[in-house]
């Protein structure tokens, strides 16, 4: 059973600070210990700037999700962008786009417990992360 | 003109009744939740009853904005902006514009004719609606300029280089790295250097929440940089979950580090040739004392 879902909009570098916070604050609730949570929000500031940077801007949905075997925070990005045309490459270490190290999306998915991304050229992307508590 | 002339017995209903309106006006006022004191109130009522009379007499009644109007929207804007620093709220402050109605219409409602009471009513309301909103205006922007100001302290306060000893310098980050700060903090950090001829800087991110691959870049960044300015970096205050999550990220960050600001500033003396020793009671250094005796 999945509890409140909040949804943010992406449009601006603040908002991937409200993101983060956000996130801090879910993870907190959900009792994810101090080394979860900082990898969350890491995982989540990533991808949140990607979703602004790469994705032309887009929304969050952060939720605690509590059901009897687990318990913890899932986050979905969704963006309308241009998409991915190879996520393999895009997934890999040091390859970036952009200017950025090229760490962000498989530093992310190395960050979290579950990590789905759908995405196809002129369609978007959308990137969904968990994580749960031991 | 017919206008001036209903004008003019708006005008005079003002002023004619000025005494009995504000003793009204403030009864009304008082009723409500307030937290200004009646001579204050009482003072400030009096002004802006006297200019509105004035203005309403001179001016268009429709158009607060004409110069007729500068007296009582100087007024507004002195009480707006008072009460926005005291911490009133936007409806508080408004209230005491919009409580001018009851005593106003009270003296419409002695008018004969219906006509003429049904027109000044509604000019009166209009012009009281306008002068209301002007209050809220007024004290939206001043706390516009009161988050504005503290911001730019923020980003100034947020941002110092602090010289720990000769050629030694520090910067404590705080908060988010990832804004148009990161700009300001390295131009502050090279100016420092250039100003101390620092060797050594020490970044202390104690202060930093969340490390991802963006504020990873603008620290090697900063760090380049001040290489290039002839100054070596240490990081400080990696926390323990920072550091895994820096691992697990993948980022390289090839710079000598430290657990501690502590620790950094040890490193740093010890590179600059220099030590710290504990002093014992006799005021000498225990390393001092040593050699003597072995002397």
């Amino acid at each position: 059973m999945a509890t409140t879902t909040e949804t943010l909009a992406i449009v601006s570098g603040d908002d991937v600070v409200r993101v983060r916070q956000k996130v801090r604050v879910r993870a907190t609730e959900a009792g994810l210990s101090l080394v979860d949570q900082t990898k969350l929000i890491t995982a989540a500031s990533e991808l949140a700037r990607n979703t602004l940077d790469y994705g032309k801007g887009g929304h969050a949905d952060i939720m605690t999700v509590n059901d009897t075997a687990r318990r913890g925070v899932r986050i979905v990005f969704r963006d309308q962008g241009p998409g991915i045309p190879d996520v393999a490459l895009a997934l890999t270490d040091g390859f970036t786009s952009g200017n950025g190290l090229g760490h962000g999306l498989g530093g992310a998915r190395r960050l979290v417990d579950d990590f789905d991304i759908q995405t196809a050229v002129g369609q978007g992307t959308t990137v969904t992360i968990a994580r749960w508590r031991k | 003109m017919a206008k001036s002339a209903a004008q003019g017995a708006l005008a005079r209903l003002i002023t004619d009744g000025e005494a009995e309106i504000l003793a009204d006006w403030l009864r009304t006022f008082a009723t409500g939740e307030t937290r200004i004191s009646e001579q204050e109130a009482k003072a400030q009522g009096k002004d802006l009853l006297h200019a509105l009379g004035k203005a309403v007499a001179d001016g268009n009644v429709a158009d607060i904005g004409s110069p007729d109007y500068d007296e009582v929207r100087d007024l507004l804007t002195g009480f707006s902006r008072s009460r926005a620093l005291q911490g009133f709220s936007p409806s508080e402050t408004a209230t005491f514009v919009f409580s001018l109605k009851q005593p106003l219409f009270e003296r419409i409602r002695s008018t004969a004719d219906v006509k003429t009471a049904a027109d000044q009513l509604w000019a009166m309301s209009s012009l009281l609606d306008q002068l209301g909103m002007f209050t809220v205006e007024a004290f939206q922007k001043t706390r516009d300029e009161l988050i504005m100001r503290q911001r730019e302290e923020i980003e100034e306060l947020s941002t110092p280089v602090v010289k720990l000893w000769e050629g030694i310098v520090a910067l404590p980050l705080i908060g988010t790295l990832d804004s148009g700060r990161t700009q300001v903090v390295m131009q502050n950090l090279l100016e420092t250097i250039v100003q101390t001829g620092a060797e050594i800087a020490i970044l202390d991110i104690t202060g930093v929440p969340t490390v991802d691959t963006l504020v990873a870049q603008h620290l090697l960044k900063t760090v380049s940089a001040a290489r290039l300015m002839g100054a070596d970096c240490i990081i400080s205050g990696i926390r323990p979950q920072i550091a895994q999550t820096i691992v697990q990220l993948g980022v390289q960050l090839n710079v000598v580090s430290k657990a501690t600001l502590a620790d950094a500033l040890a490193l740093a003396l010890k590179r600059t040739g220099r030590t710290v020793e504990k002093v014992n009671k006799s005021g000498r250094s225990d390393g001092a004392l040593a050699a003597e005796m072995r002397g």
